[in-house]
């Protein structure tokens, strides 16, 4: 019987594809790549059927927590420190070179202005971890308006979004849209999740 | 395909035998491709392909005050009045709160969205006006606002004045 001779195959694989797709992959993710914000706080938003897109560019948002605290941001380093600066101006209160630019880094914060040195004095992971006692909205002591109006100047092109955490009482909601509309903002978005369409 | 050919060609050169050594110039990709990939695997964790959907609202503008109020009020029998109560509770009404009947819903399929796909059929031009109360939440705010995008209704408002009517009869549903 002839034997028969089972060819002994190398097992030793060609990489280089393997490694021509992983780094097209990788380029592909490298550029298309849009690092997630970091919040303050998560908030879950409500669910709606609207499939409007946020822009990506001139938000002005306002975050507001299961327990009612609102957080106050906008987007773009330049407008944040030309926003600090005029609410500088205004409170009569200086700030520090680290201090803007601190405040330049800081994507939605919650503090009172009277406090809001101390918390950028903070070092920046201790800044993540404090709770934020957010910002006041009280119409005695309105400084959501008054963030919202400078906020407005440093950026005339700013939009307004507002992520509620579905399960937030309606009062504080309440108070902030009136905020706005005491501004003349009549016009603003609600950031919710998508929902499937239901059939009617 | 990732080495290079070193070797020569034949070519016996007489004498002596100077033979450098030939080192394979084939390189492990293995370390490369772990790498790689990695990488991709970090940036796709990281990335944000979807940007948040939104809802645009639109508030009705608040006339400067000394201004000549503009009669904002529409017929009642075309109006509609949703009343957010508390624990996802629907209270609704048409026509004039003093006279109407109210009544309880919630916010299922079966519920807010039936009466107001009837109402909507029934009814001309209908108006909506969610009115939330101070002890409903915001989840309930935009499923109302969400119904009206459902259902088509052109035509609503948030508003939060209530009149003394609805407030006595919703305390006695």
């Amino acid at each position: 019987m002839p034997k028969v001779k089972v060819a002994r195959k190398s097992t030793n694989i060609d990489m280089t594809a393997m490694c021509d797709v992983a780094f097209l992959l990788l380029t592909f993710f490298m550029l298309t790549t849009k690092f997630k914000a970091d919040e303050p706080v998560t908030v879950t938003t409500p669910k709606s059927i609207s499939e409007i897109k946020l822009p990506d560019n001139d938000i002005m948002s306002i975050t507001i927590t299961k327990d009612g605290r609102v957080y106050y941001g906008v987007d773009g380093k330049f407008n944040r420190e030309k926003l600090l600066q005029k609410i500088s101006t205004k409170y009569n209160i200086p700030f520090t070179q680290e201090e803007a630019y601190a405040f330049s880094l800081t994507t939605a914060f919650g503090v009172p202005i009277p406090k809001l040195k101390s918390f950028l004095d903070l070092p920046p992971d201790q800044r993540k971890d404090i709770q934020q006692p957010g910002i006041p909205i009280d119409t005695s002591n309105n400084e959501l308006g008054v963030w919202i109006l400078n906020g407005r100047l440093a950026n005339p092109n700013y939009r307004i979004a507002i992520r509620g955490d579905g399960d937030c009482p309606y009062p504080v909601i309440k108070k902030v849209i009136a905020t706005l509309q005491s501004w003349h903002v009549n016009k603003f978005n609600l950031i919710t999740n998508l929902e499937v369409r239901p059939k009617i | 395909m990732a080495e290079l050919d070193t070797s020569k060609g034949g070519g016996h050169k007489k004498g002596k035998k100077k033979r450098s050594k030939k080192a394979s110039t084939r390189v492990d990709l293995t370390p490369m491709v772990d790498l790689a990939f990695l990488l991709v695997t970090f940036f796709m964790m990281t990335t944000t392909f979807s940007k948040p959907q939104t809802m645009e609202i639109n508030m009705p503008v608040k006339p400067p005050p000394g201004s000549e109020q503009k009669d904002q009020s529409t017929k009642a029998s075309q109006t509609m009045t949703i009343i957010l109560g508390a624990n996802d509770k629907v209270f609704w009404f048409k026509g004039t709160p003093d006279t109407a009947n109210f009544s309880t819903t919630d916010y299922s399929p079966n519920g807010l969205r039936r009466i107001l796909i009837d109402i909507n059929k029934s009814t001309k031009d209908l108006t909506c006006i969610i009115k939330p109360t101070d002890k409903c939440n915001y989840r309930n705010v935009v499923d109302a606002l969400d119904e009206m995008s459902i259902i088509g209704i052109k035509r609503y408002a948030l508003v939060s004045d209530f009149a003394e009517d609805e407030t006595n009869k919703i305390k006695n549903l």
